[in-house]
C-alpha cells in the first residue's frame, strides 16, 4: 500500500517536471512558473474524482438497496437522501458543510473538527454524498428496468432476496446502467471544479490563483484543455470497463446485428 | 483692429457653442466596484452600494459634472468587464500594479496601502516572521494573497479565499491561524471583532490605490485626476476620509 502510494507520488513529480521542461520553450514565462501549478491542481482533481466516485458508488449501493427495498423504515429515508442531494445545487452544499458547519468551529464539531477543518476532506465528502444520490437513482433505472418474470423465476428457483440481487438482478443492472453512470463520471469531474470555492487549489483553483496574478485569459484555455485530457482519460477508463463487462448477445444492439 | 474683434467674436462664438455642447450632454459614465470590501466598498441593508470607494466616486462625478452610474461587479471578473467595455472606470480600492497595468490604464493614486496580518487574541503570535508552520488566509486576487504566496508561501500553509468575508469566517471558526489583509478593512473588521487583534508591523508594500480606466482612454483619466487635485484640495477628500478613519490614508 505504502509503496503504491509512493509510486504514485513519484509519477505525478516525473509528470509535472517532464511536460512542463518540455513544454517551456514554448513560453518560458508562463510555463515555468504556472506549470508546476496547473500539474498540482490537475492531480488533486484526480485524487477528489477517483476517490469520491470510488466512495459514492459504494454509497450509492447501500442507498439503492434500501431505495428499492419493500421496507419502508429503508426506502423512505433514502428517498428523503436522493432527494436532497439532488435537489439543492453542489455549491450550496459545499458551502452548508463548509462555512455552515465549519462556524461551530472547534468547540462545537469535537473530535470531527479535524476533518471539518480542511476544505480538502470537506470537498471529498460533499462530492461524495452528492454523486452517491445520483449513481443511486442511476442504479435503480437499471434495476427497474430488468424484466418481472426474471425475479419471479429466481424466487422459484428458491433463492433468497440476497441470493437474487447477486445473481441476478445487479450484474445486470449494473450493464444496464453503465453507460449513465460515466456519464454522471464526467459530469462530477466538472462539477468539482467549485471546490474551489472552499480553499481547495484543485485544477480550478490553481488556474484562478495563476490568472490572478498575470490577468492573462488564455490561462483559463490552458485549464480548460487539462480538463477535457482528463475527460478522455476517464472516458477511455470507462470504455475499458464496459468492454470488459461485456457479454456477447446480453445487450440488445449487439443480438440485433446477429443473425 | 476689425481683424482682432473678429477673432474675438469667433472665439466666443466657438467658446459658447462649445460649452453648450457640453453642457447639452453631461459625460456620462459608468463605474464598478466590487461591494464586498467594506468599509471601502460594500452593500447596505437596502442592497445600495456605500463605502469610501463609492463617497469618492460620487464627489469625484460631483466635481466634474458627470453623470455616474455605479454597478456591483465580481473581482474576478472586474478587470475583464473594463476591457470589454461593460462599464467606464473601475473604482473599487483596486492597487496600481505591473500586472494590471497590462491591461488597464490607472489615474493617480487616491489612498495608500499597507498589508497587516491579524490572528486570534493570545495566540502568542508576534508577526509576520512567526508564521510558519501556520495556516494563513488570504483573499485571492489581492496583493495580500500575492504577498503571502511570495513570502509566507515555503514555510506556511496559504488558503486564499473567493471574498475578504469568506476568509474573516475562516479566521472566526479557527480553521486559519492568521490572515494576511489590507489594513484598511481589517482596521474596520477589528472594530466589532473584539477577540482579534493585529500582530506585528504594518508591511509596507509601496501599493497605491488607483482609479482603472481603460488604457487609451485618456481623456477620462486626466478628467479625474483634475478632479482628484481639487477634492484634495477643497477638503472634500478629508471630509470623507474622516467619516471612515481617524488618520490620512492619502
Amino acid at each position: 500500500m505504502f509503496d503504491l502510494v509512493q509510486t504514485y507520488l513519484n509519477l505525478k513529480i516525473a509528470a509535472s517536471d517532464s511536460i512542463c521542461s518540455a513544454l517551456s520553450p514554448i513560453s518560458p514565462e508562463l510555463f515555468v512558473n504556472a506549470c508546476p501549478r496547473f500539474f498540482d491542481g490537475f492531480f488533486v482533481t484526480i485524487e477528489l474524482l477517483l476517490l469520491s466516485s470510488v466512495l459514492g458508488f459504494l454509497i450509492a449501493l447501500a442507498v439503492v438497496l434500501a431505495r428499492v427495498s419493500p421496507n419502508r423504515f429503508l426506502s423512505i429515508p433514502a428517498h428523503a437522501y436522493i432527494y436532497v442531494f439532488r435537489g439543492t445545487p453542489l455549491l450550496v452544499q459545499l458551502w452548508v458543510l463548509y462555512y455552515g458547519l465549519g462556524s461551530m468551529g472547534a468547540e462545537g464539531l469535537g473530535p470531527l473538527w479535524p476533518f471539518f477543518k480542511e476544505g480538502w476532506w470537506v470537498g471529498l465528502l460533499t462530492l461524495t454524498l452528492n454523486t452517491a444520490a445520483y449513481v443511486a437513482e442511476i442504479l435503480r433505472g437499471g434495476i427497474e428496468n430488468l424484466p418481472h418474470g426474471q425475479v419471479e423465476a429466481a424466487q422459484a428457483c428458491g433463492m433468497t432476496w440476497s441470493q437474487r440481487m447477486r445473481r441476478i438482478i445487479f450484474p445486470q443492472a449494473i450493464r444496464i446502467a453503465w453507460p449513465a453512470y460515466g456519464n454522471e463520471v464526467i459530469l462530477l469531474m466538472k462539477a468539482s471544479a467549485l471546490v474551489s470555492t472552499i480553499t481547495v487549489m484543485d485544477l480550478m483553483g490553481q488556474t484562478r490563483t495563476i490568472f490572478s496574478r498575470s490577468y492573462d485569459l488564455s490561462i483559463f484555455l490552458y485549464g480548460a484543455i487539462l480538463y477535457l485530457v482528463l475527460a478522455g482519460l476517464l472516458t477511455l477508463g470507462l470504455r475499458l470497463v464496459e468492454a470488459r463487462m461485456a457479454i456477447p448477445s446480453f445487450t440488445q444492439a449487439k443480438s440485433s446485428r446477429q443473425p | 483692429m476689425l481683424k482682432k474683434l473678429l477673432t474675438v467674436a469667433l472665439v466666443a462664438t466657438i467658446a459658447a457653442a462649445t460649452a453648450g455642447a457640453a453642457q447639452a450632454q453631461t459625460m456620462q459614465i459608468r463605474i464598478a466596484t466590487e461591494g464586498a470590501y467594506p468599509p471601502f466598498n460594500m452593500k447596505n441593508a437596502a442592497g445600495d452600494l456605500v463605502g469610501f470607494d463609492i463617497d469618492i466616486a460620487n464627489a469625484l462625478c460631483a466635481e466634474m459634472k458627470a453623470e455616474c452610474t455605479m454597478v456591483a461587479q465580481d473581482w474576478d471578473g472586474i478587470i475583464p468587464g473594463l476591457v470589454a467595455n461593460k462599464y467606464d472606470a473601475i473604482i473599487a480600492s483596486m492597487s496600481i500594479t505591473p500586472e494590471r497595468q497590462q491591461s488597464v490604464g490607472f489615474t493617480e493614486p487616491y489612498y495608500s496601502n499597507y498589508l497587516h496580518v491579524m490572528a486570534k487574541k493570545g495566540s502568542g503570535l508576534s508577526g509576520a516572521d512567526d508564521l510558519s508552520g501556520k495556516s494563513v488566509g488570504a483573499e485571492r486576487s489581492t496583493v495580500a494573497s500575492q504577498w503571502a504566496e511570495d513570502n509566507l508561501g515555503r514555510t506556511a500553509d496559504v488558503k486564499l479565499y473567493d471574498t475578504q468575508t469568506a476568509a474573516y469566517s475562516d479566521l472566526d471558526a479557527g480553521r486559519i491561524d492568521a490572515m494576511v489583509s489590507d489594513i484598511y478593512p481589517a482596521y474596520d473588521w477589528l472594530q466589532s471583532h473584539d477577540g482579534f487583534e493585529f500582530i506585528g508591523d504594518n508591511i509596507d508594500i509601496d501599493d497605491k490605490i488607483g482609479i482603472a480606466i481603460r488604457k487609451n482612454d485618456t481623456e477620462l483619466r486626466d478628467a479625474f485626476n483634475a478632479a482628484l487635485k481639487t477634492i484634495r484640495d477643497n477638503g472634500t477628500y478629508a471630509e470623507i476620509n474622516a467619516k471612515y478613519f481617524p488618520f490620512d490614508i492619502y
